[in-house]
């Protein structure tokens, strides 16, 4: 083993502590999103591929309505990008249920090899860095990351039985029914306007809070964290990117990530995004500090990011899905809540 | 490493040897580290309560004030209408008891009618305690869970989770009953 240091130089691609550049650009060259009513009455509505009339989509449970979401955003992307599934080497998905079983479910009939991811709300951006990687390093041609989540399958999954009374405080969030799918290829098609070249992994982090109902504040420590690690890496600073949009921090999450970040001097207001405050508008639908699950992040990446990107209005943008690394059992045993955040670079091409 | 042996005869054990001092040197270090442990951990409950205040700044909440006006009003519609149905009871020949039995029986039939049109925790969202204290809030908590664990089978979704909310409210209530009962018990030798 010892004989073979040479074989193990640090790789090209490795950047800083915790990123990744790319040598060749992972082009993003289809992407898919269906959401429920509520998401298709809010301000984004024009720019869903499919909105669901009914959020039980025709099936028995939630669970099963959250797995057809997944089901759905894959054939839609399939369609829409002209492939088959044959063609795709891997599926990276993943959802908030218990033993991700809406992934599980709802990707079965593909019969695409599956890697099944779990990063609370983050799995967007966990699920691109790895298809990212996996194409990047020459493992396969076609990868498809889809992400969904539900609203009513998360308040059991988390919270109560969706008809018990009780009040949200101002700070929670509302979670987005949907699911976002993108396709990522190592080779460019025509009229493919969006890459990924590059990424950065991020830590655990824990700043100690333990209020499940306000989950912006717990995952902000996690993007100032990524986002400040990612600037270090790639030498860069936010005013290289047109836009740094995070998951579902929320209106909570967004001031104390801008307070987190301006301690470190590093001044976000310019250019600063969050997933969860674009896709609902409070005001009208109630939805106090902004939508989450890794629904949201993903459903505004397909149908806002993208095709800002591909429009040429926006020419390099940081995607920061978030997420929040709780389940019923570590909130009751009196575990705090910690978050984690992944970074994708996705550039226009 | 590498540059350690590099033209060396004899390299590959050199290496190990070096690695083996490598890996001594890395075991110190986290040694260190665990003894620096306490320091971190100060520097970081530091953090985490200055992070905690900025949340608590940050964060919005409910005026309590107005939460308890809107929940001193609908708790008091509903006492109105409980009473509305005992004295309706008393009026129609019922004794007491059982004018309260009544009561307590629309008030639950009303709730769970509620639950299950899916008005019940809009009506929540004004009335917060005031609907919640009352018998409606715990009829509430048991619908809810019927209706939503229904999907897991009778056995295993109604029967196991019926009462995963009202749970604690039944076994606490009937411990305490139990505790003031002995309480009274006793009482009575006295």
């Amino acid at each position: 083993m010892n004989g073979n240091h040479e074989d193990r130089k640090v790789p090209a691609q490795a950047l800083g502590k915790q990123s990744i550049r790319f040598i060749n650009p992972v082009y993003c060259i289809g992407s898919a999103s269906v959401v429920g009513k509520k998401e298709g009455e809010g301000p984004l509505r024009d720019l869903f591929d499919v909105i669901l009339e009914d959020d039980m989509n025709g099936c028995n449970s939630w669970e099963e309505a959250e797995s057809t979401l997944q089901r759905d955003a894959v054939s839609t992307l399939l369609q829409k990008s002209e492939i088959r599934s044959e063609n795709v080497r891997y599926l990276f998905g993943g959802d908030l249920l218990g033993q991700s079983i809406a992934s599980t479910f709802g990707l079965l009939s593909f019969e695409i090899p599956y890697i099944g991811l779990y990063g609370a709300c983050s799995t967007c951006g966990l699920s691109l860095s790895m298809g990212s990687m996996a194409v990047a390093g020459g493992f396969a041609e076609n990868v498809i990351c889809v992400t969904s989540s539900h609203f009513a399958s998360a308040e059991k999954e988390f919270r109560f039985p969706l008809s018990y009374g009780n009040q949200r405080p101002l700070s929670a969030t509302w979670t987005v029914t949907g699911s976002g799918a993108f396709l990522l290829s190592s080779s460019k098609k025509t009229g493919v306007h969006a890459a990924i070249t590059g990424i950065t992994t991020g830590k655990i982090v824990d700043y100690g809070l333990k209020d499940s109902m306000n989950m912006g504040a717990c995952m902000a420590p996690a993007a100032a964290d990524t986002i400040l690690q990612h600037m270090k890496d790639f030498h860069a600073k936010p005013a290289d990117y047109d836009k740094i949009i995070t998951g579902d921090l929320g209106e909570v999450g967004k001031t104390a990530l801008q307070d987190l970040l301006l301690q470190k001097d590093i001044d976000l207001s310019e250019q600063y995004m969050d997933c969860g405050i674009e896709i609902f508008d409070d005001d009208t639908q109630d939805t106090h500090s902004g939508g989450s699950g890794c629904g949201c992040s993903a459903v505004v990446l397909s149908a806002l990011i993208l095709r800002q990107i591909e429009r040429g209005i926006w020419k390099k943008v940081l995607f920061v899905p978030t997420g929040a690394l709780l389940s019923k059992i570590s909130f009751n045993e009196g575990k705090s809540v910690p978050g984690i955040a992944h970074a994708v670079v996705i550039e226009s091409c | 490493m590498n540059e350690l042996n590099n033209g060396i005869p004899g390299g590959p054990i050199l290496e190990q040897l070096a690695a083996a001092e490598d890996g001594r040197k890395v075991a110190k270090e986290n040694a260190a580290m665990k003894n620096k442990q306490p320091i971190m951990d100060r520097e970081t409950q530091e953090r985490n309560t200055e992070y905690q205040e900025l949340v608590k700044e940050v964060t919005p909440t409910h005026n309590l004030f107005l939460q308890m006006v809107k929940a001193f009003i609908s708790g008091g519609i509903i006492c109105m209408l409980g009473q509305f149905i005992i004295n309706r009871a008393l009026q129609m020949g019922a004794d007491e008891k059982t004018a309260g039995s009544w009561c307590a029986l629309l008030l639950i039939l009303l709730s769970v009618l509620l639950t299950g049109f899916n008005l019940f925790s809009r009506i929540t969202k004004f009335a917060g305690a005031g609907i919640l204290v009352p018998i409606t809030g715990f009829a509430n908590g048991v619908a809810s869970s019927a209706i939503e664990y229904q999907k897991e089978g009778q056995v295993f979704g109604i029967g196991c989770k019926i009462f995963t909310i009202a749970g604690p409210v039944i076994l606490y209530g009937l411990m305490s009953s139990w505790v003031l009962g002995c309480i009274y018990w006793l009482w009575t030798f006295l």
